[in-house]
């Protein structure tokens, strides 16, 4: 209880006199914040990349590609094999009793991005008359969808905000033909990155036969293995089926990994710049009070108290930056959108998501290192003979 | 030198200080060297290998592929000397974690316009030779320990074969070896011949993914360029046509956005830590008020006492920032070596060591002059009184 009362009243003394040593506590503040601020900005980059690839994805959802190909853009499904799939059971039935099943055309096209102006691979899905049935977080936001048969588009907030020529009423050449956007569509998820068109349309366009995949809607999402047997035991069918969950958490490890990997050794390299710039203060801090330490030992306070203290001190400090540098991050990049090229060989739209998990996780970060930046210099303060540090020398 | 017998003792004064502050200027250059190597990855490096060679795709998209006619016409163009032409495989070994490029080439003009792959006689003869013949790349023949004579089976991805399973396979006949480390993506590519491939495939038989047309002249370049697209122009296949170092730093554009937010953030990140550092140094400046009072009564001149303070700073920046970017300098190869074929060859170039050393000049001036001209005005009496 004593010492309790001890370190309260030593730790009230170091964080008053904190204004006075402003500069050299900014040290820690200002380092520490730099640490948690690249954390959080990088790992909210992954978040919002990960999240928005997670979001396209159900249970209650499968997505049939041919057997073997990882991606829509590698597989390719003949018409009777979209027929077939139809058939499967354990889809669930639309209003009209039909079931709800969408074949696919995925290509991709070049269209320049807005901010730099050079090609980038967009995806243009051509879908079926269900197609939006099917997937019911999506909701036109502008405009219409597309009528079959015409040369029209709707398009995904993401995509026209990143790349040229998709607002409202425009018309861009595709496959050598005028295509009008009659459309806007928001979905939250990773089709906000897509161009969406008639799937007939896209065929006769790009001279394709068939479709990249066939998705379907399950009547709950214990049908799926029902699915999948009667898929797997069609011997006209060599298809994979997956539930769309699965096939998007696939699609973002990659660059997810990468992010990681490039995260940690940058803020590890920052952390140890910071651990030093810590020790380096709360050393110079330690050495000014030395002798106001010496006289509290010699007054009786337990060198326990005096530790504890200083770590209060530094611990206080580097939370003080974590809030800093978390908050710096959440105002610079919190709902940031950008893209880059996802797994399926076409651009993902997606915004940097700094969540509560995230900053908790970086303020760990930022303890860690007042940690060790308040324990050393602490020891030491206590270290030394009380007769030699009384004489200040 | 009795200079720099005060200018070391003076570090020497507050030793673990001193070492600190060494250790976080090399870890904020060592960020500044990285910086580049992320620079590079993700695009915006200045590679000028690849100009004397322009890859041609379908104007509509690189999936889209372009029909194998082309070819003849194509060499027929004034300004060409070869042209090959490849299709992406995109197989699987094992699993698809495993990944590494596999493109299916026209055996002979590949390896006339791509004099930079390393091969021994007999190894180009058994690649021109043998129908499922496979050349794979030095660092992928280390990665999955294959020889020659090996037998690999890939798993066709995007191509089933038209034997009715997804198992192409292959025999290891050569391994391409690197000669020039700036050109050698293609050690962790595995390469196999179009004939076999397009026999084997069930859908588009007679298309390529694109063409690759070795130049005459580079300086000739865009004129080809032009020639080859209007060639093409208004046919049912249009092409676009670009040097290969236009096309690598347009396919390294398309990851962009996530490339200048990282450089953006550690180039905020070596500020902050640089500042940070900086203000410690400057503090321990300030304490040392009198030691250069002393050195004052002793007789050094004005002069002389600031360029030592001056000194000490440079000392540690130069000394903390040389090992970091030196750091920087060893890793980057190291790594970009052990993941080559999925990295572009990384180095710290000139420019970031020009600009390093002019950091660390301008910052050792603006951390040790406003202490060192203190020092100047400084009156020995009221310093050794403050004592």
């Amino acid at each position: 209880m004593r010492l309790l009362r001890q370190t309260l009243a030593l730790s009230w003394m170091g964080l008053a006199t904190l204004p006075r040593r402003l500069g050299s506590s900014l040290v820690i503040v200002v380092g520490i914040a730099g640490v948690v601020g690249v954390l959080v900005s990088l790992l909210a980059m992954r978040d919002g990349f990960e999240g928005t690839l997670r979001a396209a994805g159900r249970l209650d959802e499968a997505i049939v590609l041919r057997g073997g190909s990882n991606t829509e853009l590698s597989s390719h499904l003949t018409r009777e094999d979209a027929t077939l799939i139809a058939q499967a059971p354990g889809i669930l039935a639309g209003a009209d009793g039909r079931p709800l099943v969408s074949a696919e055309v995925v290509v991709v096209v070049n269209l320049p991005k807005k901010s730099t102006g050079t090609d980038s691979n967009v995806q243009l899905r051509g879908v079926g008359p269900q197609a939006l049935a099917l997937r019911t977080q999506l909701r036109v936001s502008a405009g219409r969808v597309f009528t079959a048969g015409r040369r029209e588009l709707l398009v995904g907030r993401g995509a026209a905000d990143q790349f040229e020529g998709l607002a409202l009423g425009r018309t861009i050449e595709l496959a050598g033909e005028p295509w009008r956007v009659v459309g806007h569509f928001t979905s939250g998820d990773a089709h906000d990155s897509e161009v969406w068109a008639d799937a007939a349309s896209v065929q006769s366009a790009y001279r394709r036969d068939g479709y990249q995949s066939v998705r379907v809607k399950l009547t709950d999402a214990g049908a799926f293995t029902a699915l999948r047997a009667a898929l797997a035991g069609d011997p006209r069918l060599e298809v994979d089926v997956q539930r769309t969950r699965t096939y998007y958490a696939t699609q973002s490890q990659r660059l997810k990994r990468l992010i990681e990997v490039l995260a940690t050794t940058v803020a590890a390299i920052m952390a140890v710049g910071a651990t030093f710039g810590a020790l380096n203060t709360m050393y110079a801090a330690v050495a000014a009070r030395r002798r106001e330490i010496a006289i509290l030992r010699a007054l009786g306070f337990a060198s326990l108290a005096i530790v504890a203290a200083v770590m209060i001190e530094a611990l206080t400090l580097a939370l003080a930056g974590g809030m800093l540098g978390a908050a710096l991050a959440w105002w610079a990049f919190d709902e940031y959108t950008v893209s880059t090229l996802g797994a399926n060989f076409s651009q993902v739209v997606f915004a940097f998501r700094v969540s509560p998990a995230l900053v908790v996780d970086a303020l760990r970060w930022a303890l860690a290192i007042g940690f060790l930046g308040g324990l050393l210099p602490a020891l030491h303060a206590v270290r030394a003979p009380l007769t030699v540090a009384l004489r200040g020398r | 030198m009795k200079y720099l017998v005060l200018v070391l003792a003076g570090l020497r004064r507050h030793r673990s200080r001193s070492l600190l502050t060494l250790a976080s200027i090399l870890a904020a250059f060592l960020l500044f060297g990285f910086l580049d190597g992320v620079r590079t990855v993700f695009g915006a490096g200045t590679d000028t290998y690849g100009l004397d060679r322009l890859i041609v795709t379908s104007r509509l998209s690189l999936i889209q592929p372009l029909p194998l006619s082309q070819l003849a016409r194509i060499l027929a163009l004034d300004g060409v000397a070869a042209a090959a032409h490849a299709n992406w495989f995109g197989g699987v070994y094992q699993d698809r974690r495993n990944f590494f490029p596999n493109i299916a080439v026209s055996p002979a003009s590949w390896l006339a316009t791509h004099p930079e792959i390393g091969l021994g006689a007999a190894e180009r003869e058994a690649f021109l030779t043998t129908r499922a013949g496979a050349l794979v790349g030095e660092d992928l023949a280390a990665r999955f320990g294959w020889r020659i004579g090996d037998r690999l089976p890939l798993e066709g991805t995007i191509f089933p074969h038209r034997n009715g399973s997804n198992t192409w396979t292959f025999e290891v006949v050569g391994i391409m070896r690197a000669t020039d480390e700036e050109r050698a993506a293609f050690a962790g590519e595995l390469l196999f011949r179009y004939d076999y491939f397009d026999e084997g495939r069930t859908q588009g038989q007679g298309t390529v993914g694109w063409y690759v047309v070795q130049l005459t002249d580079p300086a000739r370049s865009n004129e080809v360029a032009q020639a080859i697209d209007a060639l093409f122009r208004n046919s049912d296949a249009e092409t676009k046509t670009q040097s290969e170092q236009a096309f690598n730093l347009a396919f390294a554009k398309q990851f962009g956005d996530i490339g200048l937010i990282v450089s953006a953030i550690m180039a905020a990140v070596f500020f902050t830590v640089l500042l940070v550092t900086a203000n410690t140094m400057a503090q321990g400046v300030r304490e040392r008020v009198g030691d250069i009072a002393i050195l004052k009564t002793l007789g050094f001149r004005d002069g002389t006492v600031c360029a030592l303070v001056v000194a000490e700073a440079l000392a540690l920046l130069l000394a903390g920032g040389c090992a970091g970017l030196g750091l920087a300098a060893l890793a980057l190869p190291t790594l970009s070596r052990s993941l080559r074929g999925q990295l572009p060859p990384l180095a710290v170039g000139v420019d970031t060591w020009l600009l390093g050393l002019a950091i660390m000049l301008g910052l050792g001036l603006a951390v040790g002059l406003p202490p060192a001209l203190g020092a100047l005005r400084l009156k020995i009496v009221d310093a050794l009184a403050r004592r």
